[in-house]
């Protein structure tokens, strides 16, 4: 099962490879979250230094798009599809499963930073509804019952 | 022309090669569906399977076919035989069948689903032609011709399908005469609004400006539906090859591939291929010496619904917030940094190539007057054959869910199409044939291709609601019909849903969707009221039952419905009892168990438990709460 591998911090040579274009803010912020794993107000405030731009304007552009994320992710991360074909499938129902197991809610990490959790709108696999993924792994067709083992593979 | 010439020579030697194999091929098909259905341990099995006997098989992974429901799907072909199919097989079936084929010579009809090509030598007796099931027979297969049969990693493939040969012809038409041909193959494009390509095309190639833009619309926005995905996945270069086209045709010498990051196979097919076009001549300047200059790029999408409407995804690409901005000036006019920009969706493209190859004329065989050509679809919901179709433009709602995806298991209730900013129809709507007017008269949308499929275990209010809060999200809020607007129609159906409606919301709901529509700035908002007007017009009923009676006949509002035991049946297995979170289910072995309502979180577990693991399999029920009052 694939964990996140160590994460370090600094994000100067993410910049380095780019124009200092406004244009390049999003593929900018793409690499620092491949790369951290989440945008981090320290990377914001390079980044606009880098740019030239203000940090509310990168904080506008990155709040519109819900692939963002403002904090750290866990080891590993669980994503319940809520698109059309999973939720007449019961998603939602496995999307308060997940809740009421960590605790949490969408967006956020669990405190033993085991599991992060997100919603998302259809991956992909909507013949096989409901789908979540945990991961890089996609489970399809389940169920509250194998949802709980399934999670409970990924230490 | 020469060196294509040898490019063409050595693809088809590569495919002839492949298709006259000495050794036997595998084919697994490992598009999304297919993996996240198991196909990786099942591919495990096959190369552990052929390693433990000592045998030789090439191993051919390919994309979808489109009935994904029959996922993983694993194909054998013999020298000299044809290609047998096999459905959902797991592992431990593979395994046995590839043992069956190759040391035993028998393709074990039972377990196969269909076959593909001739069967001089009789050897595929007792299973049907794939393309024969009662899912194929209907279709129409151009743009997704290649889909599950070549190996999209390979440019080769595609060449010796006749892939490229579209390009020539259209530097032999030159850009007017493509143009003109696809005015009259009558092409609308693909991606929700169905307005016809050559003419923005032409729009585009006449305005001014040095440098001009083609932009492919890969965001598929609509939850629920994958067909962009799926064509990417299997047969990349056909939506390249039609980017390629519809540059040459506009003039533009700047591409871009604007793409959900959701999708990172898709990403990294569509990478592969363009690194493959580029060794072949493709891209670059002077293309196959035709004075024509074209590069592309691939723009990562970050998640917006909004950034598949174009001007929004210019904003994008251009490193804002994706919001829409009002037209004119057209895109086709001034778009990505104001150049002349057209933007087509990956359908539109990927058909393209078909049309230069084999012709207008023969292109409009297929569909009716005004809406030629075909569609894909996904095919999705509660329905029995689940996938992705291609079907003539015109067929009946009917056939396409019944006669291809074999209808529901319950009884059938309703079907969207057009997604978020489309329309729920009713059984009275089922012989309506599909096209971009008869969907439109009937108050809803083509859109890309989403059509969910529903029984009555599905509550359309439930589903209003459902569709209003994803627009809701998604309104980019630049213009106050669309974002307060939106949020009041959520409001007021939360509350119906939870039982607090009254019978004025009715009412409220109607004029305030009407006003959204008209007064909102783009296309999200102008559609977004489209769930919530047709569910009130066709089930009216139903949402009344929610109003008045605080009813929910599917079963689905949470509010309005109950766990019961149902005495008679349950036989006391307690498994129930060991699945509840809450303690809310009791009762000793053996005797009927008692469920605490006042407990009862609803979460399901009892009810899975009981239907696929317990003795009696159906003694735990949900159900609308105003029935139990009844009793
Ligand atoms: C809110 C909204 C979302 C849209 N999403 C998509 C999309 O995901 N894919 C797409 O191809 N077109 C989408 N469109 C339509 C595009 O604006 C545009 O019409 C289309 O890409 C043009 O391509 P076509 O002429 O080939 O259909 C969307 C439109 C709106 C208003
Ligand atoms: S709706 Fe869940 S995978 Fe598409």
């Amino acid at each position: 099962m694939g964990k996140r591998g160590a994460k370090k911090k600094d994000i100067s040579n993410i910049l380095s490879g780019f124009r200092d274009d406004e244009g390049n803010l999003i593929p900018i912020l793409q690499k620092i979250q491949k790369k951290l794993g989440f945008i981090s107000e320290d990377s914001v405030r390079q980044t606009a230094r880098y740019l030239r731009i203000s940090e509310n304007q990168i904080f506008g552009v990155a709040s519109f798009y819900s692939q963002f994320r403002f904090n750290e992710p866990g080891r590993n991360s669980i994503k319940v599809c809520l698109g059309t074909a999973c939720h007449v499938q019961g998603g939602q129902i496995l999307s308060e499963a997940v809740e009421r197991d960590l605790g949490i809610l969408p967006g956020q990490t669990t405190e033993d930073m085991r599991y992060d959790y997100e919603q998302v709108a259809c991956l992909g696999c909507c013949a096989l509804a409901p789908v979540i993924q945990i991961n890089d792994d996609i489970y399809s067709r389940m169920t509250v019952i194998r949802l709980k083992e399934t999670m409970d593979k990924y230490e | 022309m020469n060196d294509y010439l040898k490019i063409k020579e050595s693809a088809a030697r590569k495919w002839e090669a492949l298709n006259n194999s000495k050794v036997p091929v595998i084919y697994i098909g490992m598009a999304s569906c297919g993996k996240a259905a198991g196909s990786p341990k099942v591919l495990d099995q096959i190369r552990e399977t052929l390693a433990n006997n000592n045998l030789k098989a090439k191993i051919i992974q390919v994309g979808c076919i489109g009935p994904c429901y029959l996922e993983p799907l694993m194909d054998i072909r013999l020298p000299g035989m044809p290609r047998i199919s096999y459905a959902n097989v797991i592992p431990a079936l593979a395994g046995r069948i590839v043992e069956s084929n190759l040391l035993k010579n028998d393709p074990m009809p039972k377990l196969a689903i269909g076959y593909f090509g001739d069967d001089p030598k009789g050897y595929a007796k007792g299973i049907e032609r794939f393309f024969d099931l009662p899912m194929l027979k209907p279709q129409v297969r151009i743009v997704l011709r290649n889909c599950g049969f070549i190996d999209p990693g390979e440019i080769d493939h595609y060449i010796a399908n006749e892939g490229y040969d579209a390009i020539f012809n259209a530097f032999r038409l030159g850009p007017e005469g493509v143009i003109n041909e696809i005015e009259k193959a009558g092409l609308r494009g693909r991606g929700g609004a169905g307005f016809p390509t050559y003419r923005k095309w032409r729009i585009c190639r006449e305005s001014p400006g040095k440098q001009k833009c083609m932009i492919c619309n890969a965001d598929e926005g609509d939850p629920g539906a994958f067909m962009n995905r799926s064509l990417i996945e299997g047969d990349p270069h056909a939506v390249l090859e039609g980017l390629l086209i519809a540059a040459y045709a506009i003039g533009a010498s700047i591409g871009y591939i604007y793409i959900r990051a959701e999708y990172p196979l898709a990403i990294q097919r569509l990478k592969k291929a363009i690194t493959q076009m580029r060794k072949y001549g493709f891209l670059g300047k002077n293309i196959h010496r035709s004075g024509f200059d074209f590069d592309i790029r691939i723009k990562e999408g970050a998640g917006a619904f909004v950034c598949g409407e174009e001007t929004a995804l210019i904003g994008s690409i251009e490193g804002k917030r994706g919001m829409p901005r009002s037209r004119p000036p057209f895109p086709a006019v001034s778009g990505l940094h104001g150049m002349p920009t057209i933007i087509n969706n990956v359908e539109t493209l990927g058909t393209l190539p078909n049309i230069l190859r084999e012709g207008a004329t023969w292109y409009t065989q297929f569909g009716t007057e005004g809406n030629r050509g075909t569609k894909t679809f996904s095919l999705v919901g509660k329905i029995r054959r689940a996938g992705l179709i291609e079907v003539p433009l015109g067929m009946s709602l009917r056939k396409i869910i019944f006669d291809i995806g074999g209808g529901t298991v319950k009884p059938f209730k309703a079907v969207q199409t057009g997604g978020p900013s489309g329309g729920c129809l009713s059984e009275e709507f089922l012989d309506t044939p599909v096209d971009y007017e008869s969907l439109g008269a009937a108050g809803s949308i083509m859109g890309s291709g989403g059509l969910i499929v529903m029984d009555e275990d599905t509550c359309v209010v439930d589903l209003a609601r459902y569709f209003l809060n994803f627009t809701q999200k998604e309104s980019c809020g630049k213009c106050a019909p669309c974002r307060i607007g939106t949020r009041h129609l959520v409001e007021i159906l939360e509350r119906i849903t939870k039982g607090d409606g009254v019978a004025e919301d009715l009412t409220k709901l109607q004029t305030l969707g009407e006003t959204i529509k008209r007064g909102s700035l783009c296309g999200l908002g102008q559609t977004a009221p489209n769930p919530v007007l047709t569910t009130l017009k066709y089930f009216r009923p139903e949402y009344m039952m929610h109003v008045k009676d605080k009813h929910c006949e599917a079963a689905v509002c949470r509010e309005l419905i109950e766990y019961r035991v149902v005495p008679g049946k349950c036989t006391g297995c307690q498994r129930c009892v060991d699945v509840c979170p809450t303690g809310a289910i009791t009762g000793p072995r053996s005797e009927i168990h008692n469920l605490d309502p006042k407990k009862c979180i609803k979460c399901r577990a009892c009810y899975e438990i009981c239907r696929f693991d317990a003795i009696a399999g159906d003694a735990i029920i949900i159900r609308s709460k105003r029935g139990a009052a009844n009793e």
